[in-house]
């Protein structure tokens, strides 16, 4: 099958890839560019682990073909921290909100696209927003208050 | 929490560290079973049973070989004979002999030069079925006249007379059943069902394996065990365990469910026809659902006599339980001394059949047995409380096991904290909160045995005076940390000065997976005794500069100190300096330590939670949770919560949303995600926690294993308190909403 | 002699005994001379079993000394997810 060239900016760099057109945008990531740090727990968009931000929309990579990513701004899991981590990444490890870690850079994908929509989220916007993330090891309790925690250091209130 | 109040004395053991491999998951770099590649690598993909059970007429693999890019092929044809017991079982679940089993029976499996191209070549593969009748459900499948699913399955303990797809039987007790009961005020007997569920780890099942003609081979793979996975692999294939190295990767979850092999030997017997070249092997969600370990579906009766104070006279059960089609999978070994643990009963009788049925090989999941179990004996505990107008706290008290109990399974308690979880659910505030119209609260307390098992582990000193630790016992939630905690606490150094790692096999002796609740209780306590070693030898090289007594010296504060006055006076010798001069005092300083462990220490919890149940829909929603277990000592309290939490919520998904659906065709009707639902963030409350440390005398820092006790009592208390909530008494789970509206219309009337 | 105390549906692989006085200062030993009272019981204790010494778990250690007057509850082979 001809395969498709595709030209894409990752994490801000520029970024060109091959793709089957069948292919995924979450295995062209994983398998194309290396970014492994984006999961597969479905494939069928109902766990959440693939999650990224393409031109600012959270979107489960699963769902979405590699092609379709042409010309667009991709921002992974790889891509959060600076030189020092988002204030969501440390919070995570200060807080316990993760376990087995699997769920953890999709959650963290989409907490960012929360408060930067919603700087100061209740318990339960935030547990809504987060429905679409699966994880099975927390419970989610200390994952909502490592996110509440976050959102008030980025407000500058904590 | 109660961990303030003690006064331990401990410097680390307490604290809240971050955990060592934080960083590496929250930057994406940790690398979990489909994170590693290798040059030259392929990508497999299984064939699989669509039908319940069939016989294989014929497989056709020539379309697929001849597409190209396809490099092999494996069928059962390719593995070797003659295997026998569970061997045989794990090899006939790794690829189908002449029958398939269960809808998502491996059949065949293929590996081309991209997972795409396996999958079409997967499609290319012709199977020719004879479709069998099937039976898919526990009770069905021992009822007379149920289809025959295999021959000959009946192992030495089932009696005659039973359907020929009973397994095993057990049977024990103690005291005059009869005496028990007709002492009673009242006596009650019901029948409780729940269905299977998954262990819903999110990170699917993921392996590269490489095996050479020479029958070497390698793996990376995401496991509780990589022991455990080379022996069943090396049993499977037929070749030599030292000859397959296996690394464990970061693994996504478990839950017990990767404590055995599903697509493993396939990936290494595809490697070896490939020419050796690596073969990379990821399960589909799909996969997960249908051909990996979900937990056994039961069908429990129950007998009770109690007194109108509560006091309980008398217990008897009887639990039929199905592990799919393969004998052994079922846990009634677990489920009977579980059922009636937290209980102190002058007579009592178990009695469970393991029966097969056309479904997924059954893998263990968190306290294997005994959130069934509890589901029954809780259930029908608060339906006697709540016909005597009793309080279930108070009756948990006045029947629960204590400290010297005679257990229902047979051994003497020594030291458990049942009591205090009890004590410190009644005087939490959620006890006491006022329930409003259609909510209702629901208690009940839960057990797990806890394990040792082997293990093997080893510490060496650096020459900065740091230490490293191997372990063998996949880390899934902090493990690393509580061992790295009490390693520092030991040595009397930084937490920071102390890397845990995970080993490979070739690095350690045979280790258990991480089960039964035993990886910070039994790898803990053998990183203990090889610091242990390592300080005794610190100590001895210490000794020697000074020209002293080895037992002249002691060690404190992470350095080596003259013992006393008598010793001399020398100023102490820290392990940084000790460990900088090493190589000119004897060699490197290290320690290990084999054992198989033992002095566990049960871990006892009880749970009480808030439900409100809208009449219109019978959808229930948890309002509070509030889960009290006994820990021994919180070694990292945050993992601790964690897993009480975590614990909690996969007993709720049980209870209210998760099932095995299977339709009329034997087919499973819901291997997505969206149609098994986990519980979701939007679901929940806070789950609330209370610590309790009753140290365990088996351990040096007075551990219990506290990961599996969490996922039993949430069953019947969810139930029970969605029968405060509407009256309706529901005994078979999960408690959906429709099921729920039908009970709440039912008791109606 | 120490005494073995079977489960019920061991019973019958021991002539309906609950209790069978077997001579061992080990649990192995104890094993060993209770199959070779009983061969009928081969098969259980093959599959592995766990044992109470005087109230005790002894999870998997063959080695475990065991008494004279000891009392000795044989259990399923405990292990866990």
């Amino acid at each position: 099958m001809t395969k498709i060239h595709v030209t894409t900016t990752v994490n801000g760099d520029p970024a060109e890839f091959l793709a089957d057109p069948r292919e995924t945008l979450l295995d062209a990531l994983r398998d194309q560019l290396g970014l492994t740090g984006t999961k597969e727990g479905c494939g069928t968009g109902d766990c959440g682990a693939c999650s990224v931000i393409v031109d600012g929309v959270l979107v489960c990579s699963c769902l979405m073909l590699a092609a379709e990513a042409e010309g667009k701004t991709v921002e992974t899991i790889e891509g959060m921290a600076g030189e020092e981590l988002h204030p969501l990444q440390r919070q995570f490890i200060e807080h316990a909100a993760l376990q087995c870690g699997f769920c953890t850079p999709g959650i963290l994908v989409a907490a960012k696209a929360l408060l930067e929509r919603n700087p100061d989220p209740t318990d339960t916007e935030i547990r809504y927003w987060l429905a679409g993330n699966l994880c099975r090891c927390t419970g989610y309790d200390k994952i909502i208050r490592a996110v509440q925690d976050a959102a008030a250091e980025m407000r500058g209130a904590a | 929490m109660a961990k303030d109040e003690l006064k331990s004395g401990y410097k680390l053991i307490g604290t809240r560290p971050n955990r060592p491999d934080g960083l590496d998951k929250v930057t994406g770099r940790a690398r979990y079973g489909a994170d590693f590649s290798l040059p030259g690598m392929l990508h497999a993909a299984v064939v699989r049973s669509p039908h319940a059970h069939a016989r294989i007429k014929n497989i056709d693999v020539s379309k697929a070989l001849a597409l190209d890019g396809v490099k092999a092929v494996v069928t059962r044809a390719d593995l070797p004979t003659g295997l026998s017991g569970e061997d045989l079982n794990l090899q006939d679940n790794t690829l189908a002999g002449d029958r398939v089993l269960y809808d998502g029976h491996a059949v065949a499996a293929v590996a081309a030069t991209s997972a795409l191209l396996a999958k079409d070549a997967a499609r290319l593969i012709a199977v020719e079925y004879e479709i069998l009748p099937h039976v898919t459900d526990v009770d069905a499948a021992m009822a007379p006249g149920a289809p025959v699913i295999r021959e000959g399955v009946a192992d030495y303990s089932v009696p005659e007379g039973m359907h020929p797809n009973v397994a095993r039987y057990m049977a024990f007790g103690h005291g005059d059943l009869e005496a028990g009961l007709a002492a009673a005020d009242i006596v009650r007997e019901h029948t409780y069902k729940t269905e299977a569920t998954h262990q819903g780890y999110i990170e699917p099942h993921a392996c590269v394996g490489q095996m050479g003609e020479d029958g070497r081979g390698e793996m990376w793979v995401c496991t509780q065990g990589h022991w455990y996975i080379r022996r069943m692999c090396a049993a499977v294939l037929g070749i030599e365990a030292a000859n397959l190295r296996v690394t464990p990767s970061e693994i996504g979850g478990g839950f017990g469910g990767k404590t055995t092999i599903f697509i493993e030997p396939l990936a290494l017997a595809l490697s070896k026809k490939a020419g050796g070249r690596p073969v990379k092997l990821v399960m589909t969600r799909s996969e997960v659902l249908r051909a990996t370990g979900p937990t056994a579906s039961a069908s429990m009766d129950v007998k009770l006599g109690m007194k109108r104070d509560g006091t309980i006279t008398a217990g008897q059960v009887f639990f039929r339980m199905q592990g799919g089609a393969f004998v052994g999978m079922s846990p009634i070994g677990e489920a009977l001394p579980c059922a009636f643990a937290c209980y102190d009963i002058p007579a009592l009788k178990h009695e469970a059949v393991e029966v097969i049925a056309n479904r997924p090989k059954a893998a263990a999941y968190r306290a294997p047995g005994s959130p069934m179990a509890a589901f029954a004996v809780e259930s029908l505990v608060d339906e006697m409380c709540r016909e005597l107008g009793l309080d279930p706290i108070e009756v948990r008290l006045k029947n629960g096991a204590k400290n010297g109990s005679r257990s229902s399974y047979g051994p003497d308690y020594t030291v458990i904290g049942l009591q205090e979880t009890l004590e410190a659910a009644k005087a939490h505030p959620n006890y006491k909160v006022p329930l409003g119209p259609n909510q209702g609260r629901g208690v009940a307390s839960g057990f797990w045995f806890n394990h040792g098992g082997e293990t093997s582990v080893s510490l060496a000193v650096g020459e900065d005076g740091t230490a490293t630790v191997s372990i063998g016992t996949p880390d899934i939630g902090g493990s690393r940390a509580s061992i790295g905690l009490m390693v520092a606490e030991f040595l009397g150094i930084p937490y920071e000065n102390v890397r845990v790692s995970v080993v490979e096999t070739g690095a350690l002796g045979v280790n258990e997976p991480t089960h039964g609740s035993r990886a910070t209780f039994a790898s803990g306590k053998a990183a203990v005794e090889a610091a242990r070693q390592a300080v005794a030898e610190m100590c001895r090289r210490a000794a020697a500069d000074w020209g002293i007594d080895p037992d002249a010296v002691e060690w404190k504060d992470g350095a080596a100190h003259p013992a006393g006055p008598n010793a001399g006076k020398f100023p102490p010798m820290s392990i940084g300096e000790i460990g900088a001069k090493m190589g000119s005092t004897g060699g490197p300083i290290s320690g290990h330590h084999e054992v198989t462990a033992e002095g566990v220490g049960a871990s006892f919890g009880t749970h009480v939670v808030d439900v409100e149940v809208d009449p219109e829909t019978g959808r229930t929603t948890v309002l509070r949770y509030l889960v009290v277990q006994d820990a021994g000592t919180a070694i990292h309290p945050a993992y601790v919560e964690g897993q009480y939490q975590g614990g909690a919520v996969q007993g709720i998904g049980w209870a209210l949303n998760e099932e095995y659906v299977y339709g009329a065709d034997g087919r499973l009707q819901n291997p997505v995600f969206l149609d098994y639902r986990v519980p979701v963030a939007s679901d929940l409350p806070m789950i609330d926690t209370v610590i309790v440390e009753v140290p365990n005398p088996g351990h040096p820092y007075g551990v219990r294993g506290v990961g599996e006790t969490g996922i039993t009592p949430p069953l019947p208390a969810i139930a029970a308190a969605v029968a405060g909530a509407t009256g309706a008494r529901i005994r078979s789970l999960p408690l959906s909403p429709p099921k729920v509206l039908a009970a709440i219309k039912a008791a109606k009337g | 002699m120490a005494k073995v105390h079977l489960w019920s549906s061991l019973r019958r692989f021991a002539d309906g005994q609950e209790v069978v006085e077997v001579e061992a200062a080990t649990v192995g030993q104890a094993l060993d001379a209770l199959v070779k009272a009983h061969p009928g019981l081969e098969p259980a204790v093959k599959a592995g079993v766990s044992v109470a010494v005087d109230g005790e778990v002894i999870a998997n250690n063959r080695a475990a000394a065991v008494a004279p007057d000891s009392e000795v509850y044989l259990l399923q082979r405990l292990k866990g997810g």
